[in-house]
């Protein structure tokens, strides 16, 4: 920029020598459409800086912080006590099982709406649902769980009455580690079945016709050919519904109280009260966490990439 | 191994369609037992007349329409300036967009306390209107990555360089040729996360309680700590307007191919509820 505008302001003195002044004015205008053109992102930089890095951020340094604002580890050492740390830990097997089985039955429900051979409405049909349904979190979907497996929920009653299975004499309880998993399960399912269904329909019918015709089974045809191809589209979308559940805060808080430890309700907790007596902890709790979902979302980034390039 | 494959989707279909609707019909079916001895809608009368409901409702109302508000006023001008001049920042500005899907909402709202407590060099919680304020920014920063990817597509599917060149031309200064040419072009891509935003920020919980707004969700929390068959009929209500908003997207994104494959993208929401996909009907 500098060097064009040296050009510019070289030349007219070069062809009209005595006219002084018109260095300002080539020069000018170039330079503050430059400013310009990059102030026109400042407000968005600016928002980011202030709502989302800053706040973060903070939390980060708190992290490495003793309560005197000097430089410790001790908060990361502390994260292993027994209530964090089997906070962390039922956490971590909520998440995990609900995005498996998300994953299994999200990716036998598309596959049956994709290659099933099913009336052509089932497809948009489910596609809607779990539109919706993927949105259908938070506190509402705790509440239609309990007036479905709680104590007097419809399904708890009914197979009391009918069946003569008494839920919870089983041990089961909604309010428990199962309980939550099938409530996650329910916007689990319907995010797996909306990001892999893309996936499924890259999977062409030439394909499976080139296996039959050379002899291959079903087996043969799954094994060397489907997998292959769409594992780093449901592996990826897995680790995204690891991160998904691991976050949330809502479905949990409504469902249990706080009778079910996993972090973010201990986080939650902490904020409200300083449940674990020491600020930096805290922070420490919160740097745990995006560190968790950070490592599963860029997991799935990658693999979403490969998946991406594998296709062309 | 034609017939066996149709019977295995089917019980797919099947068992998926039961998981799905036997909790809504439960909710349902509780929601109309307020009467001891027949169905009623009883539930739904209490809920609909109690203010408190109203006065939530009313606020989480207002809070998603002022977040729909900023987040498009932020989001539209800075993708398009992206797209039209700093091409090289698109990667810095997507990854941006992306972090709150990254970072869950309970740790933003913490670090929001810590940095804007009431000693702090902009206290934005110590007062009622400052507060308000921080939850819009909160809400306009989790609702970023649905917003940002709606517009862009939106973006995509139009020749923005030939549009913004023909209104120079044709004597348009910048902020005609934003809301006179831009906006309108990619009308539908802003109403796809326009609608997403809502079902993000109405019935929202975290943010709004440790910021301790009297939002809608925690009011859905506190009735269903205390009461027995309200939450229901607020569970049902919530559905439907769920419902609603997914289906206004559909109808917007019908109406132009642009959101979809982004709305489809965005799904990827680590956020805890509303991870949302809505647009991805039909591929």
């Amino acid at each position: 920029m500098t060097a064009s505008s040296d050009i510019g302001s070289a030349e007219p003195q070069l062809l009209v020598p005595p006219v002084p002044t018109p260095t300002p004015q080539v020069r000018g205008p170039q330079e503050s459409s430059q400013f310009l053109t990059w102030l026109g992102v400042a407000p968005f930089f600016l928002f980011a800086l202030l709502f989302l890095i800053l706040p973060t951020g903070f939390l980060m340094v708190g992290a490495f912080q003793d309560s005197h604002g000097h430089f410790t580890l001790a908060n990361f050492r502390d994260l292993f006590q027994p209530g964090v740390l089997e906070a962390y830990w039922i956490s971590f097997k909520v998440s995990a099982a609900s995005a498996i089985g998300g994953a299994v039955i999200g990716s036998l429900l598309a596959w049956a709406a994709v290659q099933g051979r099913l009336p052509g409405w089932i497809r948009p049909t489910l596609m809607t649902f779990s539109g919706v349904a993927s949105n259908f979190a938070g506190v509402p979907l705790a509440f239609a769980f309990i007036c479905t497996l709680g104590r007097v929920g419809l399904v708890t009653v009914l197979l009391k009455k009918y069946v003569g299975l008494n839920l919870y004499s089983t041990g089961f309880s909604i309010l428990s580690f199962t309980g939550l998993t099938v409530t996650y399960l329910y916007f689990q399912i319907p995010l797996m079945v909306l990001i892999v269904t893309p996936a499924l329909d890259g999977l062409k019918r030439e394909w499976r016709e080139a296996c039959d015709c050379l002899g291959g089974t079903s087996l043969q045809y799954w094994r060397y050919v489907a997998l292959p191809v769409l594992w780093p589209s449901v592996l990826g979308a897995t680790l995204l519904l690891f991160a998904n559940s691991f976050g949330a805060v809502a479905t949990a808080y409504a469902l249990t109280g706080s009778s079910l430890n996993i972090v973010t309700i201990l986080l939650y907790a902490q904020i409200r009260g300083d449940v674990l007596h020491n600020q930096n902890l805290g922070y420490a709790l919160a740097l745990g966490m995006i560190l968790v979902t950070g490592l599963s979302n860029g997991g799935y980034i990658w693999l979403r990439a490969r998946a991406e390039r594998g296709r062309r | 191994m034609k017939s066996q494959s149709r019977v295995g989707a089917w019980t797919a279909m099947v068992v998926g369609s039961l998981y799905f609707l036997i909790p809504l019909a439960a909710t349902f079916e509780f929601s109309l037992r307020m009467r001891r001895d027949s169905y009623s809608f009883d539930a739904y009368r209490v809920v609909l007349g109690d203010p408190r409901f109203q006065a939530s409702f009313g606020y989480s109302m207002l809070m998603a329409v002022l977040t729909i508000v900023v987040g498009v006023l932020l989001v539209v001008p800075t993708a398009y300036w992206v797209r039209l001049r700093l091409p090289k920042l698109r990667p810095v500005v997507e990854f941006i967009t992306l972090l709150p899907l990254v970072i869950p909402a309970i740790v933003i709202v913490f670090g929001y306390l810590r940095i804007y407590n009431s000693s702090s060099i902009l206290p934005l919680t110590g007062n009622e209107r400052a507060t308000d304020l921080l939850l819009v920014f909160g809400y306009v920063t989790l609702s970023l990555p649905y917003m940002y990817r709606s517009v862009d597509a939106g973006l995509a599917s139009v020749d923005v360089r030939s549009l913004t060149e023909a209104a120079e031309c044709l004597g348009a200064n910048w902020p005609t040729i934003l809301f006179k040419v831009i906006f309108p072009n990619i009308r539908s891509g802003i109403l796809s996360g326009a609608f997403l935003t809502f079902a993000v920020v109405i019935g929202e919980f975290t943010l709004a309680s440790l910021l301790d707004r009297p939002a809608f969700g925690p009011y859905l929390q506190l009735i269903g700590a205390n009461r027995a068959y309200e939450p229901s009929a607020l569970a049902i209500i919530a559905f439907v307007i769920t419902w609603a908003s997914m289906g206004l997207i559909q109808v917007f994104g019908s109406a132009r191919g642009s959101a979809r494959g982004s709305a489809r993208d965005a799904a990827s929401g680590p956020t805890g509820g509303p991870a949302s996909a809505a647009a991805g009907s039909k591929p």
